[in-house]
């Protein structure tokens, strides 16, 4: 029997497969990205097929699969919480019990029929709590022998967050909080208030804070209402909602519109409407009542386990700007946070629960500084792959056969403002493009974030852009004293780099502020200063050092912008193909595929300006 | 049967006897209304509800 095992976490956000050899991660990577629509929720069928291609397992080799959570135990709070409501959510219960039961209640047969595609073996089907999913792919690739574990999001099955302690091979729930009294859920009704989407637009009201005004009274004032009105926040991090305030537990909607109106004194904002000053106000508060939940939570834990290192995962360990501040307060001497936090790291924690905890085996020595391998755990292509694509658009490309003289070119032209589409090796697995799928520009360059904002991802113009540094010379331009891989820290940018800000600045029009030279580095000095840092390492990630190394010789800079290679309402590219279409769909002046070139001047066009428009919102 | 095992070990596990019942008329329910459409024992079922 082999010790194979294969993770799934599918039907609601973000379906994703992983695989595991013997405890190690081989390949994971979300639908999504095969399937072309973001946070694509089916069946995970393509990236299963992938997985198990990568593995070079067949499915009848398969020792188990794990699916990411317990759904009778979630059909289970679906009833009691419509049950203590009734008569309310009478419209929510008639549109969610149907698709229940007849198919989501039925889990193990959706799953067993859905499998059936890849061969005739009935592997063990094992079902991890959500949470405990989050908690194991948060700790088994940490890297620590022993930590606090962190778990917060929405919600699982009944869990919205949890506090557990792992050692060696154990995960120990020690705490848990349930729904609907949820820090997640509470941070998703202020994404929605401000106009975004719920569940994926929580980053972009993470985003929109820093342009609140922190001298305001008006911040603070918003900050008490929702202290006293919408929740009552306990000294150990625990909540409860007030639930006249919310209607995300029987409605289809995250709160009361009219009662939130009433409290604040400003309607929902429109979706795409012009963003108002009062709503980054709004923005600013949630996050730093956000960031004191999880600053107490993270208290809580230290004190329930002893332990000096903490590891999170769930989709609030995302908010990048809580982990940096919890980091720096020097409350744990490290902290770890699972690159695919959300959702579709629910399959790798999966799988790791079901090697660890129900094969029982002991952890495998960890030599890298992690076990996720960069997060790299994606599909690569080969270089015939990528010139079948060039042939098949009649595309000219510049082939290098010595990377080092590629780096020269693209460095030089990232040096003279042009933005480049970066695509090699394996796809990132998780919502961060890490330097494989990346767009990169010149981050000393004053008009780079609005033109790759309008122009390249047509997405708002306030949307912060992050740089990746070079790994030994982070401290050079972030107070950081330590790697940050993953891009899950906001750090202040140092302040030999800052500029100072003008008289009024919190008072001018959003425009203004957000085109106003910070620093030295302005394409990825947000509005406050900070940074949401990716470092890279010489031996993690060889290529894009070495790219990064060589725009330092020419610019004596070590930091480059670097955005997912996507535009607005599309997952991040896979194939080359995908690559392709996107950059002759922008304004990106070069695009690099493993060793090949690509100058858009010299492109035939493949896209109208009508198809261009077309692109839909995220 | 295997659900009906799997849904006898969550009840008895969790100590949820009281929504058997509910459950067992919902999934009633959804099979009444897969089968009713176009099928033969529609008629049946139309002079119930």
């Amino acid at each position: 029997m082999s010790g194979t095992i294969l993770g799934i976490s599918a039907f609601y956000h973000d379906s994703a497969a992983a695989i595991l050899t013997d405890g190690e991660i081989i390949a994971a990577a979300q639908e999504e990205r095969f399937t072309r629509k973001k946070h694509d929720s089916s069946f995970p069928v393509h990236a299963i097929e992938y997985v198990l291609e990568a593995s070079g397992t067949s499915f009848n080799n398969l020792e188990a699969i794990a699916f990411y959570d317990k759904p009778f135990i979630k059909f289970e709070r679906l009833i009691e919480t419509y049950h203590s409501f009734v008569p309310r959510g009478l419209r929510s219960f008639l549109s969610a019990i149907p698709v229940w039961v007849k198919e989501k209640i039925f889990m193990k047969k959706l799953i067993r029929d859905e499998l059936q595609k890849f061969g005739t073996a009935r592997p063990r089907l094992l079902f991890p709590e959500h949470h405990l999913s989050h908690a194991a792919s948060a700790f088994y690739p940490s890297g620590f022998e022993e930590a606090a574990i962190l778990t917060l999001d929405g919600v699982g099955e009944w869990a919205t967050s949890t506090i557990c302690h792992g050692e060696h091979k154990q995960i120990r729930i020690i705490e848990e909080m349930h729904f609907p009294h949820s820090p997640g859920l509470l941070y998703s009704a202020f994404t929605y208030y401000c106009g975004f989407r719920v569940n994926s637009g929580e980053y972009k009201l993470m985003g929109l804070a820093p342009y609140g005004d922190p001298e305001s009274g008006r911040k603070e004032e918003l900050k008490k209402k929702i202290l006293d009105q919408l929740l009552d926040l306990r000294p150990d991090g625990s909540l409860l909602l007030n639930m006249k305030y919310f209607s995300f537990a029987t409605g289809l909607r995250m709160c009361h519109d009219r009662k939130w109106t009433g409290l604040f004194g400003f309607p929902p904002r429109k979706p795409e409407s012009e963003l108002s000053q009062e709503y980054m106000d709004l923005a600013l508060a949630v996050q730093e009542i956000l960031e004191e939940i999880v600053f107490r939570l993270s208290k809580k834990a230290k004190e329930l386990t002893g332990s000096e290192t903490l590891v999170m995962a769930g989709g609030v360990a995302l908010n990048s700007v809580a982990n940096g501040k919890l980091l720096q307060s020097g409350m744990f001497k490290d902290i770890w946070i699972q690159p695919a936090a959300g959702d579709a790291g629910g399959a790798i924690g999966a799988a790791l629960a079901a090697w660890h905890i129900w094969k029982g085996q002991e952890r495998p020595p960890i030599t890298e500084p992690d076990a996720m391998k960069g997060s790299f755990l994606g599909p690569a292509f080969s270089d015939h792959q990528i010139l079948s694509v060039a042939r098949k658009y009649e595309a000219p490309f510049i082939h290098y056969p010595h990377y080092s003289e590629l780096c020269q070119t693209v460095a030089e032209k990232l040096s003279q403002g042009d933005v480049v589409g970066w695509f090699q090796g394996r796809m990132e697995f998780g919502p961060r493009a890490l330097g494989n799928r990346s767009i990169l520009g010149d981050a000393r360059d004053p008009d780079m974030q609005k033109k790759m904002n309008l122009m390249i991802k047509f997405r708002e113009g306030f949307r912060p852009f992050a740089p990746t540094v070079l790994e030994e010379d982070i401290q050079e331009y972030f107070d950081l004293d330590r790697p940050s891989p993953y891009m899950l820290l906001v750090v202040p940018v140092r302040k030999e780099r800052l500029k100072s800000l003008p008289p009024g600045y919190h008072q001018l029009p959003l425009r203004e502020k957000l085109y106003f030279i910070r620093s030295d580095v302005p394409g990825i000095t947000h509005i406050d200063y900070s940074a949401r840092v990716q470092s890279v390492n010489k031996n993690s990630n060889a290529r894009y050092w070495e790219l990064i190394n060589e725009f330092k010789k020419i610019t004596g800079y070590g930091v480059v912008i670097n955005t997912s290679f996507n535009v607005r309402g599309e997952p991040i590219v896979c194939t080359p193909e995908d690559a392709y279409r996107c950059f002759m769909k922008t304004e990106m002046d070069y695009l690099v595929m493993g060793d090949y070139l690509f100058d858009k001047k010299k492109q035939k066009k493949l896209f109208d300006q009508g198809d261009i428009d077309e692109i839909g919102l995220d | 049967m295997e659900f009906l095992r799997d849904l006898w070990d969550f009840l008895h596990t969790r100590k949820k006897y009281w929504m058997l019942p509910l459950i067992i008329i919902l999934i009633i329910f959804a099979v009444l209304i897969i089968f009713s459409s176009g099928s033969a024992i529609a008629p049946f079922i139309y002079t119930i509800f």
